[in-house]
C-alpha cells in the first residue's frame, strides 16, 4: 500500500499553502475582528482555479483528483476556516452534487461557470426550524406547469448573500407516507425575483465567513432546474453531504496542524522555572495528543479521497473522518490555548480563533450526534446502503483532463 | 525571445544552518527553488507572454534539484535541463558560471539569460555577472522593470541610490530583484505537466568541458561562537534621563 503523496499532490498542497500563508494569513485577524469577509478572498480562489480544483476540464475545472481537494481544504483551513467553508459549499455541496446528479444540460449551464469561479455556489438545506431532520423541511415548491413555485426560508447558509446559485432541497410532495420521498432538489438562481437574502452576524467563529439566510416568496424556478426526479431530493441531499463532509474533515485537519505548530513554537520559546515549557511532561502530553490526532485525521480524510478517486461511495468513512477531525480540532485548539497561557486567551495570538472556528464544525454538515448514529447504523448492520441512481464516477485522469 | 532562466535549489529560508562534522547541514528542512529565482522566472514568462518565444530552465546540481526544476515548469517554463556531474561537487561561483555559459551556448540562439539576484545559501550574487562576462554579454543586474521594444532591452535597476535605467542590445544577462513584482503560483495544469515531465540531464562531457578548477577554497568551516545575551533594561524618570544613562553605558562598554 503506497501511503505517499504523488508529486502532483505535493505541488498542489504547496501552491495552496503558499497562497493561504502569503495572502490570507497576514490580514485574517483584522477581518475576523470586523466580522467581515476578506473582499478579494473568493475572487482570488476563483482566479487561481482552486474553486474548480476537482472538476473535469471539460466542465470548466482544473482536472485534479479528490485527494487534491482534501489537501487544498487542509491548507486553506490551516490559515482560516472561512476559506474552507467557501470550498465546502461551492465545491462540496453545490458543484460536486451537480457533477454527480445533474443532467448534461445542467452541467453545461451551471457547473461550467461554477468550476471556472465565474459564479459562486452554495447549498441550502437547513431552515430556522430544522437541521438534522432533513425529511421534515417546510420550504415548499409547488409544480405549476413547467415551473415550480418556492415558498419558505433557509437559514445558516454559508455564502447566502454572496452566491449566485444555490443547490436547494425543498418539499415538492405533501402527502407521501415516507417523509424522505417528499423532497426534491433544484439549482436556483439566487437573483430570481422573490428571493431576499441577508447576513447573520454574531457567530462565535468563522467570523470572516459569510453566513446568512435565504427567503423565498413565490419564487418561480424552471422545472429544468430540478436535479434528478421529484422525490429524489433526500438521496441527492445525502450525496451533497458526503461531499461537503469530506471538505470539513480535511479542513479540520488543518486546524489540528496549525494548533500543533503554534503550540510547538510557543512551548520552545516560553520558559518557566528555568527551562522551556516544552520540557514539561504535561505540556508534552498535549503536544503528543495533537500530533497523534493530526496523523489520524489526515489518514482518515486521505482514505476518503482515495475512495472517491476509486468511485466508491464512502458515506461511512467520510463520517469517521468528519467526526474525528472536527472533534480533534476543537481539542487541539483548546490544548493550544492552555499551552499559550494568558496569551492564548487573547486574539493577539491565533489559537483562540482556531477554537472559535473549530466549534462550528462539530455542529454543521452533520452534527457529531448524527455521525454517531450513521456509524452505529453501519456497525449494527441496520443501515442498508442501496445503490444510487447516479453514483459519482471514479476519477479518470483522461476524462477529467481532456476537453472532449 | 529565446530565454534561458538559470535556477538553483537551496535549503528553505526558515532552515537552521549549522556546521556538523565539518560539513554544512540544514537538518531536515526542505529544499526549495531559490526564492529569487521565482522572480526571474516570472519576468521571463511575462516577456514571453508579451513578445513570444520560449523559456528554458537550467540548473546545476543533483537528482534532488529536479524539485526546483519542476516548480519552474509548473509556473509555465517550456522545458528544462539538469546539469549534473560528480566533479562539480564544491564548485565555486566562477566554476558554475563557466558551466552555465557553456550550457547557454550549447542550447544556441539564446537571447537572454535570466537569474535571481543571488542564491540564498551562498548569498554571493556573483554568478549572473560572472556568467555574463564569460559569454561576453552585457549584465543588467538588479532589474525591477524590464521593457523590450523589439530591438533594445531596457532595465530599471533597483540600487541603493534609487533607480538606474540601462539598456542594451540582445543578447543580455539580467538578474531580478523583488521589486519586479510577485511571482505567479504554479497553475494546476502546470503542476500536472511538471509532474509528468522527463527532465534531460547533461554532464560536463555533454558540454565538452572539464570541471573548472575552483579559485575559492574553504579551508575551515565552523559555527559562530555561541553568545550569551544578557539584556539590561535602562530605566529612568524621563526619556532624556534614560538616553543619558544609555549613552554613558555605551561609552563605558567601549561600543563607540
Amino acid at each position: 500500500m503506497d501511503f505517499s503523496l504523488s508529486t502532483e499532490h505535493k505541488m498542489t498542497q504547496r501552491m495552496v499553502q503558499d497562497f493561504a500563508q502569503k495572502e490570507i494569513l497576514p490580514i485574517i485577524k483584522e477581518y475576523d475582528r470586523k466580522q467581515e469577509p476578506i473582499p478579494f478572498a473568493l475572487p482570488r480562489l476563483g482566479e487561481l482555479g482552486i474553486l474548480g480544483i476537482c472538476f473535469p476540464v471539460r466542465y470548466g475545472g482544473q482536472g485534479m483528483d479528490f485527494i487534491s481537494l482534501g489537501l487544498a481544504c487542509e491548507e486553506l483551513e490551516a490559515a482560516d476556516t472561512s476559506l474552507r467553508v467557501a470550498m465546502s459549499v461551492h465545491v462540496g455541496l453545490c458543484g460536486l452534487t451537480l457533477l454527480q446528479w445533474g443532467s448534461e444540460e445542467q452541467k453545461q449551464k451551471f457547473l461550467i461557470p461554477l468550476a471556472k469561479g465565474k459564479k459562486l455556489g452554495c447549498g441550502a438545506f437547513t431552515e430556522p426550524g430544522m437541521g438534522s431532520d432533513i425529511a421534515s423541511m417546510q420550504t415548499t415548491a409547488r409544480r405549476e406547469g413547467d415551473i415550480y413555485r418556492f415558498n419558505g426560508e433557509k437559514m445558516w447558509i454559508s455564502l447566502a448573500s454572496k452566491a449566485d446559485l444555490a443547490l436547494v432541497t425543498v418539499r415538492t410532495n405533501l402527502t407521501d407516507s415516507q417523509p424522505s420521498n417528499r423532497l426534491s432538489t433544484f439549482i436556483v438562481d439566487l437573483n430570481s425575483p422573490g428571493i431576499t437574502r441577508g447576513d447573520i452576524h454574531g457567530k462565535l467563529g468563522v467570523r470572516a465567513g459569510s453566513t446568512g439566510w435565504i427567503n423565498f416568496q413565490d419564487v418561480l424556478v424552471p422545472a429544468e432546474n430540478r436535479i434528478g426526479e421529484e422525490g429524489e431530493g433526500f438521496m441527492i441531499t445525502m450525496s451533497a453531504f458526503d461531499h461537503g463532509r469530506y471538505t470539513v474533515a480535511s479542513g479540520a485537519t488543518g486546524i489540528v496542524r496549525s494548533a500543533l505548530s503554534a503550540s510547538v513554537r510557543y512551548a520552545k520559546e516560553r520558559s518557566a522555572f528555568g527551562k522551556p515549557i516544552s520540557s514539561n511532561q504535561l505540556i508534552q502530553e498535549k503536544i503528543a495528543r495533537m500530533s497523534q490526532d493530526y496523523e489520524i485525521a489526515r489518514l482518515l480524510y486521505l482514505q476518503v479521497g482515495w475512495l472517491k478517486n476509486q468511485g466508491v461511495r464512502s458515506t461511512l468513512e467520510t463520517s469517521y473522518a468528519k467526526k474525528f477531525a472536527t472533534e480533534a480540532s476543537f481539542r487541539a485548539a483548546d490544548d493550544a490555548i492552555q499551552i499559550h497561557g494568558a496569551y492564548g486567551y487573547s486574539d493577539e495570538y491565533d489559537v483562540e480563533r482556531y477554537l472559535r472556528n473549530a466549534r462550528g464544525a462539530i455542529i454543521y454538515e452533520g452534527s457529531s450526534e448524527i455521525q454517531t448514529l450513521i456509524q452505529a447504523g453501519y456497525a449494527l448492520g441496520e443501515r442498508k446502503q442501496k445503490p444510487l441512481r447516479c453514483e459519482m464516477p471514479a476519477y479518470d485522469p483522461v476524462f477529467w483532463q481532456s476537453i472532449d | 525571445m529565446k530565454i534561458v532562466a538559470c535556477i538553483k535549489q537551496v535549503p528553505d529560508s526558515a532552515a537552521k544552518v549549522v556546521v556538523e562534522n565539518g560539513r554544512i547541514s540544514w537538518g531536515d528542512a526542505p529544499l526549495v527553488i531559490n526564492p529569487w529565482d521565482e522572480f526571474s522566472i516570472e519576468a521571463a514568462l511575462q516577456l514571453k507572454e508579451k513578445h513570444g518565444g520560449t523559456v528554458t530552465v537550467i540548473s546545476v546540481g543533483g537528482e534532488n534539484d529536479k524539485e526546483a526544476i519542476k516548480y519552474a515548469l509548473a509556473m509555465g517554463a517550456d522545458d528544462a535541463i539538469l546539469i549534473t556531474d560528480p566533479t562539480l561537487a564544491g564548485a565555486d561561483t566562477q566554476a558554475i558560471a563557466q558551466v552555465l555559459a557553456s550550457a547557454i551556448l550549447k542550447i544556441g540562439g539564446v537571447e537572454a539569460g535570466f537569474f535571481g539576484r543571488q542564491a540564498i545559501d551562498n548569498d554571493s550574487g556573483l554568478t549572473p555577472a560572472q556568467t555574463a562576462r564569460l559569454l561576453n554579454w552585457p549584465a543588467l543586474t538588479l532589474a525591477a522593470v524590464i521593457t523590450y521594444d523589439g530591438s533594445r532591452i531596457r532595465v530599471e535597476r533597483s540600487i541603493e541610490e534609487g533607480r538606474q535605467s540601462v539598456s542594451a542590445n540582445l543578447p543580455v544577462v539580467i538578474s531580478l530583484v523583488k521589486d519586479y513584482g510577485e511571482p505567479r503560483y504554479p497553475s494546476f495544469m502546470g503542476i500536472r505537466k511538471a509532474a509528468r515531465a522527463e527532465i534531460p540531464t547533461w554532464s560536463l562531457t555533454t558540454l565538452g568541458i572539464t570541471a573548472p578548477a575552483p579559485v575559492i577554497s574553504w579551508p575551515e568551516i565552523m559555527n559562530p561562537p555561541s553568545r550569551e545575551v544578557v539584556c539590561e533594561i535602562i530605566s529612568g524618570g524621563t526619556p532624556d534621563e534614560i538616553a543619558e544613562t544609555l549613552a554613558d553605558k555605551i561609552l563605558a562598554e567601549k561600543v563607540l
